[in-house]
């Protein structure tokens, strides 16, 4: 796997891109945690892919936070990553927050989106079905909400170290603070900006995939987006919570192939 | 020095096993624990309570914002300080005060603050908090990472507001506004002195300094503690080359006064646990949303003050921990002498503001330990400040003669 660091709009933001493998071209936008450390899910994506996985302004060493302040300047960004990298149509992915994004940039400018991958994105609200609040979490609390596997995501998570483990936790308290401060901008404190007006826009072929098991956002929100986006399919993955590349990264590429 | 009367209002009927059933004193407790019939006389007591103050020559009294929260049960302090206003002369209104990035438009804070400066005859001191995390971000909604910079933009709209005699046009990033046009504009020019609540960040030293606002440092965990964060402001203070007036800093202390150190714990005790156990009960996950504080205040600062072990650390405290940590100043009114002493000179502050009223502390024992306080407290610390006697920079500037509130008269005394 690569990594170096871009300039994107002419020095606006400064940012880290992932990249590795061959095969179609695709950018893959993360969800509101980043990326783990050795990204399992990244690796099973560029096992196929060609993949470009920007990182958002406050995510690592990615700048240019303060002037993306709501959707459309998060919008208007990533397409102005996808100039920066050079990509012509790629096959756009993004899972949780990044489905959000991937959604948003497929309705505002739907001529520039061929295939779409929306992998349990968030952006929409049914008010029967309140989601929990991820910004008023513990640290600790967070992988009974995100795995369907708790102990296999805890220990994801952590990488071997340890919630309890001060240092640690104020090394995560920090980092967390930068990513979901930015994050907050699109996502606190309900992540609703508009989408579910312009997912009729949408011309792309879409794939929506869910886990079967997704504690933070149910897949009942699965079948929201397939409603509201034209021949849109739902493909659910059983023993997955919310991160759902991450527990079961051959049923998402067996999912993915279906955009051929 | 200056002393003011601040009552939080906390709700008094918080059950016994509250923290063993609830989640958070703040955000997410369930209203039904509120009983507005209860809270009538709850609000009357805490109000008859500032304009006692008042009488004992206290220099001002003191309300506050809060939302969702059963320890503060002023969503609205303004209400409060007007009607205060109608019912006191001399004391200083100290409303510390509105979080300014959650109105809107923010020229509505600087429209009702003029009002209570002319209600109040010049006598309102307007305070700006950011607002904590709780109130701010978790109850009314504001995007954590912009709280700041809406916070700022709210602030340059009131000032301006206040300052300009023309309508004029704000195009800022969170209101535009085609015609600003305060009316009325306050008595004090050019504008009521103002105090800004701070918790320690860089950001927030320099606002006040540059500004020449109080710096006030809110806390409860008392002016032990303190210490550090105060010398931060003083260092800060030293390096922008202006003058030390300890006026430019304020600091709320909880105040106890017995006639003896035996009768204070007798009759304060429970209060005081009842406040530090049950009130202080705030989930962790709601102290401080993502994005809310800067980065290089999160790196400069101890993380370890937001832990959920230091807040149940506090629960465990007992009084001879409140009272020898500095958390509560306890004790006879010469007990309660030296250690203000300490706490002004340690802390540097020319303000204090005086939390008397204790969680569920009844209204007698309240006015009890107030009364100590003012008679034979109050006097011996006065004059800690002889060089700075005549800044007037940071208080009121009433006017000399204040109208009164006249009873109506029933027909049969007109005729």
């Amino acid at each position: 796997m690569d990594s170096k660091l871009i300039d994107v709009a002419e020095g606006r933001a400064k940012i880290r891109v992932y990249s590795g493998g061959n095969g179609q071209t695709m950018l893959f936008l993360h969800g509101a945690g980043g990326f783990l450390k050795d990204d399992p899910f990244l690796k099973a994506l560029m096992s196929k892919y060609r993949v470009y996985a920007p990182l958002l302004p406050g995510y690592e060493d990615s700048e240019g936070a303060d002037r993306l302040r709501d959707m459309l300047d998060v919008t208007l960004h990533s397409y102005d990553v996808m100039d920066a990298l050079g990509l012509e149509k790629p096959i756009v992915v993004g899972h949780s927050m990044g489905g959000m994004i991937a959604a948003e940039m497929a309705a505002v400018a739907p001529r520039q989106i061929d295939r779409l991958a929306l992998i349990a994105p968030a952006g929409l609200w049914i008010d029967k079905l309140p989601l929990p609040d991820i910004f008023a979490k513990l640290p600790f609390e967070l992988p009974a909400l995100l795995f369907h596997d708790v102990e296999f995501g805890t220990k994801l998570m952590t990488a071997g170290q340890n919630f309890d483990d001060m240092e640690f936790l104020n090394d995560f308290m920090i980092m967390n603070a930068k990513r979901l401060g930015m994050a907050g901008k699109l996502l606190f404190p309900i992540p609703d900006r508009g989408l579910a007006d312009r997912l009729y826009r949408v011309r792309a072929r879409t794939l929506v995939i869910w886990g079967d098991n997704d504690r933070l956002i149910p897949k009942d929100y699965g079948e929201a987006f397939k409603r509201q986006i034209k021949g849109s399919e739902l493909v659910i993955v059983p023993k997955a919570g919310h991160l759902v590349g991450h527990e079961q990264p051959d049923a998402v590429l067996k999912a993915l192939a279906k955009l051929g | 020095m200056k002393f003011t009367w601040f009552n939080l209002m906390p709700w008094p009927y918080l059950p016994d096993d509250f923290r063993e059933k609830h989640h958070s004193v703040w955000v997410d407790l369930p209203s039904s624990l509120y009983d507005p019939v209860r809270g009538h006389d709850v609000y009357n007591t805490y109000l008859d309570q500032l304009e006692y103050a008042e009488t004992l020559g206290y220099d001002g009294i003191g309300v506050n914002e809060h939302h969702a929260n059963a320890y503060g049960l002023m969503p609205s302090p303004n209400i409060m300080a007007a009607t205060l206003s109608r019912r006191t002369k001399k004391a200083a209104l100290v409303v510390l005060g509105n979080s300014i990035a959650l109105y809107n438009p923010p020229v509505r804070v600087a429209e009702e603050f003029a009002m209570l400066d002319v209600l109040s005859g010049g006598r309102l001191v307007a305070g700006f908090p950011v607002g904590t995390s709780m109130d701010t971000n978790y109850v009314y909604g504001t995007v954590p990472a912009l709280t700041r910079e809406k916070y700022a933009e709210a602030h340059e709209l009131i000032m301006r507001a206040w300052a300009e005699d023309e309508p004029f046009a704000f195009n800022g990033r969170y209101t535009k506004l085609r015609y600003v046009n305060c009316w009325p504009k306050p008595i004090q020019k050019p504008h009521p002195p103002i105090f800004i609540p701070g918790g320690g960040s860089v950001e927030t030293y320099d606002f006040c300094i540059e500004n020449t606002y109080t710096y006030s440092y809110l806390s409860f965990t008392g002016y032990l503690r303190a210490k550090k964060l105060m010398d931060g402001y003083w260092e800060r203070v030293s390096k922008a080359n202006v003058d030390q007036s300890p006026y430019r800093a304020g600091f709320a202390q909880t105040i106890c006064v017995g006639e003896t150190d035996q009768e204070a714990e007798r009759l304060y005790a429970e209060h005081v646990n009842y406040f530090y156990n049950r009130c202080l009960h705030v989930f962790p996950g709601f102290a401080d949303a993502p994005g809310y504080r800067t980065i290089k205040t999160l790196q400069a600062q101890v993380l370890s003050q937001l832990t959920r072990a230091s807040l149940e650390n506090l629960a465990t405290l007992t009084w001879k921990d409140l009272v020898e940590g500095g958390h509560v100043i306890a004790g006879s009114p010469a007990t309660v002498r030296d250690r203000m002493k300490d706490l002004i000179k340690g802390l540097r502050v020319g303000n204090i503001f005086c939390l008397m009223h204790v969680g569920n502390m009844p209204d007698e024992k309240t006015r009890h330990s107030t009364k100590l306080f003012a008679e034979q407290v109050m006097p011996h610390l006065r004059d800690m400040w002889p060089d700075f006697a005549e800044d007037d920079r940071f208080w009121i500037h009433p006017m000399s003669k204040q109208a009164s509130a006249r009873k109506s008269k029933m027909p049969a005394e007109v005729a």
